[in-house]
C-alpha cells in the first residue's frame, strides 16, 4: 500500500489538542506533520516546511492573519485556501461546529483531503468531551474538599464525629432541596466570614 | 403584555468597540421592547464570522463595512450571500507609528496635529531618506485585507505619494496584538479602531499621526451584515431589530449615557477593557503621544449624521479600492453586485413607522459637503457631512468608471 505523502502542518496554540491530532494523523499513515503552537515566523516555517494541508483551530485569534498569508504568493511558494467541499455541506458544518477548519494547496483532490478534515474534526470533538469530562472531574473533587471542610468545621464546633457531621450535611441539604456540596459550600463561607477560620 | 419575544435573532460579534451599537441594543433592552430575544456570540476572527453567517449559526453580524462586498463578490471561502441593511457608525479609527518613526518623520516636519496631508507629506521623505540609505520598508499592520482601516491607509499613502504595494509592506495583525507588535519592533505603524491606538500611546511606545476622520470625515466603518436569505424568510425580525438597533445607537450618541455604555462594554464578554480606555472614543480626545492632545470633530459617531444609514455611495466607495489593490476585477457584474450590497431601502422600510429623519436618496456625493448640511429628509432635523476627503477628492457614485480609471494613473508615482 502507498502511504500518503501529504505534509500536513498543525496550528492550535492548545498543545494537548494539538498533540493528540498528530498522533491520530500519524496513526493514518501521515509521516509528516508538523506541529505549531505559536505563529511567530510562520512565514518563514511555511516555506520550509511546504504543507500540502494545514489544520487551525477556530479560536485562534490569528486565523485572518493566516488567511490572508495564505493567499499572498509572496508569503507562501503555493497559494493556499480554505477547504470546501461545497457538495458536503454537512461536513463543513461538523467542522466549524467542532472548532476547525482546514486549508488545502492549490489543486489537491478532495478525496485526498476529506479524510484529514474527517479526522480532525472527530479529535476536536473528542477532546472537547475530554475537556468536558475533565471539568466535572474537578468539579467533583472540589465539591468533595468542601464537604470535609464543613465536616471539620462541624465537628470542631458542635462536637460531633464525623459521621454524625455528615448525616448534619445529608439532612439540611435533602430539607433545603440543595446539594450537599452547596450546603457545605456555604458553612465554609460563613465559618469563613465569622471566624475564627476552623484552621487556626 | 406576553413575555415570550417574537422574534429570536442570533448575531455575532467581535471585541471591538463599534459593536457598541449592537451590543447596548441587547444589554439594555431595546431589542427586547421590540420583541426580539437577541443572543450575542463574541467571536475571535472575522473568518469565524463568516463562517458562521454561512452555516447558518449566525443571522446577522457586526462586521467590518467592505467584508460583506468581499462574501457577495467570492473573494471569501464559504462565501454565503450577504446585505446590508445597517451601518454601526462613522470613524473611529486612527494611524499610529512607533517612536522611532515618529522621531525620522517628526525631522521631516511632522507636527502633532494628525494633519493627514503633512504627516504624510513627512512619512513620504523619511521613506525615500530610508531607500536612500538602504534600510528595508517600513511594515505597518491592518486587522484585515477587506477593511476601511486597509482601504483608508493605502487611500492616505497613495494621496501623499506613498505607493503602499511597493513602499511600504502591509500585513494583517488582530486589534489586541497590535500595540504589542509596535513595541516590540514587529511593526512600524498600524491602523486600527480604538482603543488599541491610545494603548500604544499610553504605554509610551506610539504616536498617533492622523485619524479616520481626517482622512476621510464621516467615512463608514462598521455594519450590519445579515444573510440575504435569513432576511428574506423574516422581514418583520430585520425590520423589528433594524428599529431596535436605531433606539440603541440614539442612545450610545448621548454624551449622558457615556459612563452606562463604556461600563456596559467593560464586562469581560463584550471589549472587557476598563472603562476609562473607552474614554478617547466617545469623547474625540486622544492623547497623540509625547504630551500631545487633540479633539476631533466627528471622531466616531454611533447615530449622528445619518451615521446608520447604509448609503450605497459607501459600498461603491469600498468596491473601487477594492478595484485599485487589485482585490478584484473592475466589471459591470461586478460593479452591479456591490451596488446591491448595501439595503437602504430596508432600512427605510423600517424605520419609516417612526417618523424619524430618514436619508431621501440611497447615494450621494462623497466629499461634496464643505461643511454640515441640513439635508431634504422624510421627517426633520437631518444634518449630513462635512465629509471631505483629505485631498479634496469627490467621489460620485454615479461616476464609478472615471474615479477608478483616475485613482489608478494620477497617484502612484516612482
Amino acid at each position: 500500500m502507498v502511504r500518503s505523502s501529504l505534509a500536513v502542518l498543525v496550528i492550535d496554540e492548545n498543545r494537548i489538542r494539538a498533540s493528540i491530532i498528530e498522533a491520530g494523523l500519524r496513526e493514518a499513515g501521515h509521516q509528516q506533520v508538523t506541529v505549531i503552537h505559536d505563529v511567530s515566523g510562520i512565514a518563514r516555517r511555511i516555506a520550509e516546511i511546504e504543507p500540502d494541508v494545514i489544520v487551525i483551530d477556530l479560536e485562534n485569534p490569528n486565523r485572518d492573519m493566516l488567511e490572508n498569508m495564505f493567499q499572498l504568493s509572496r508569503a507562501v511558494k503555493r497559494p493556499i485556501a480554505m477547504f470546501v467541499d461545497r457538495s458536503d455541506q454537512a461536513s463543513i458544518e461538523a467542522a466549524v461546529d467542532a472548532g476547525v477548519s482546514a486549508y488545502v494547496v492549490d489543486g489537491l483532490r478532495q478525496e485526498r483531503v476529506k479524510p484529514i478534515l474527517d479526522m480532525a474534526v472527530s479529535r476536536f470533538n473528542a477532546f472537547s468531551r475530554m475537556a468536558r469530562e475533565l471539568e466535572e472531574v474537578r468539579g467533583e473533587l472540589e465539591s468533595r474538599k468542601v464537604i470535609d471542610r464543613a465536616k471539620g468545621i462541624l465537628m470542631k464546633s458542635r462536637g460531633l464525629s464525623e459521621e454524625a457531621a455528615y448525616t448534619l450535611l445529608r439532612k439540611t441539604a435533602m430539607n433545603q432541596n440543595r446539594k450537599i456540596s452547596d450546603i457545605a459550600q456555604s458553612l465554609v463561607t460563613t465559618a469563613g466570614l465569622l471566624g475564627p477560620a476552623e484552621d487556626e | 403584555m406576553s413575555m415570550t419575544a417574537a422574534h429570536q435573532i442570533n448575531a455575532g460579534f467581535m471585541p471591538l468597540f463599534d459593536s457598541a451599537v449592537l451590543v447596548a441594543a441587547s444589554e439594555l433592552g431595546f431589542a427586547a421592547r421590540e420583541g426580539i430575544d437577541l443572543t450575542l456570540h463574541r467571536e475571535t476572527s472575522w473568518a469565524n464570522i463568516r463562517d458562521r453567517i454561512a452555516i447558518g449559526h449566525f443571522d446577522l453580524a457586526h462586521m467590518l463595512g467592505p467584508m460583506p462586498l468581499a462574501c457577495n463578490l467570492g473573494l471569501t471561502p464559504l462565501a454565503s450571500e450577504t446585505i446590508v441593511p445597517f451601518s454601526l457608525g462613522l470613524g473611529g479609527n486612527c494611524v499610529t507609528i512607533s517612536n522611532a518613526v515618529w522621531a525620522g518623520m517628526a525631522a521631516h516636519g511632522a507636527e502633532p496635529d494628525l494633519d493627514p496631508a503633512r504627516a504624510g507629506a513627512a512619512l513620504l521623505a523619511l521613506i525615500r531618506e530610508r531607500v536612500a540609505t538602504g534600510r528595508d520598508p517600513l511594515r505597518f499592520a491592518v486587522t484585515h485585507p477587506h477593511s476601511g482601516h486597509n482601504y483608508e491607509l493605502r487611500y492616505w499613502l497613495a494621496a501623499c505619494g506613498i505607493d503602499p504595494e511597493r513602499e511600504i509592506e502591509i500585513v494583517i495583525v488582530p486589534p489586541p496584538f497590535m500595540a504589542d507588535a509596535l513595541a516590540t519592533g514587529r511593526i512600524d505603524g498600524y491602523c486600527v479602531g480604538e482603543p488599541w491606538n491610545s494603548a500604544s500611546v499610553a504605554a509610551g511606545t506610539g504616536h498617533i499621526v492622523t485619524v479616520k476622520a481626517q482622512i476621510w470625515r464621516n467615512s463608514p466603518e462598521k455594519v450590519i451584515g445579515a444573510r440575504k436569505a435569513w432576511a428574506n424568510e423574516n422581514p418583520e425580525a430585520l425590520a423589528a431589530l433594524l428599529r431596535a438597533l436605531h433606539h440603541s445607537a440614539r442612545w450610545c450618541q448621548d454624551p449622558a449615557n457615556r459612563g452606562e455604555l463604556a461600563a456596559v462594554m467593560a464586562q469581560p464578554g463584550f471589549l472587557g477593557l476598563p472603562p476609562a480606555v473607552q474614554m478617547p472614543i466617545l469623547t474625540g480626545h486622544l492623547q497623540l503621544g509625547g504630551g500631545a492632545e487633540r479633539t476631533i470633530d466627528d471622531f466616531f459617531l454611533p447615530f449622528d449624521k445619518a451615521a446608520n444609514f447604509p448609503w450605497k455611495s459607501h459600498a461603491l466607495w469600498f468596491y473601487t479600492q477594492m478595484v485599485r489593490w487589485g482585490h478584484v476585477a473592475h466589471t459591470p457584474e461586478n460593479l452591479a453586485v456591490a451596488r446591491d450590497c448595501y439595503r437602504p431601502d430596508l432600512y427605510r422600510s423600517a424605520l419609516r413607522p417612526l417618523g424619524v429623519a430618514l436619508p431621501g436618496a440611497n447615494s450621494k456625493v462623497e466629499g461634496a459637503l464643505k461643511t454640515a448640511t441640513p439635508v431634504g429628509a422624510t421627517g426633520a432635523g437631518l444634518v449630513l457631512g462635512p465629509d471631505g476627503f483629505f485631498d479634496g477628492q469627490i467621489f460620485d457614485p454615479d461616476e464609478v468608471d472615471t474615479y477608478i480609471a483616475g485613482q489608478k494613473s494620477a497617484e502612484i508615482q516612482g
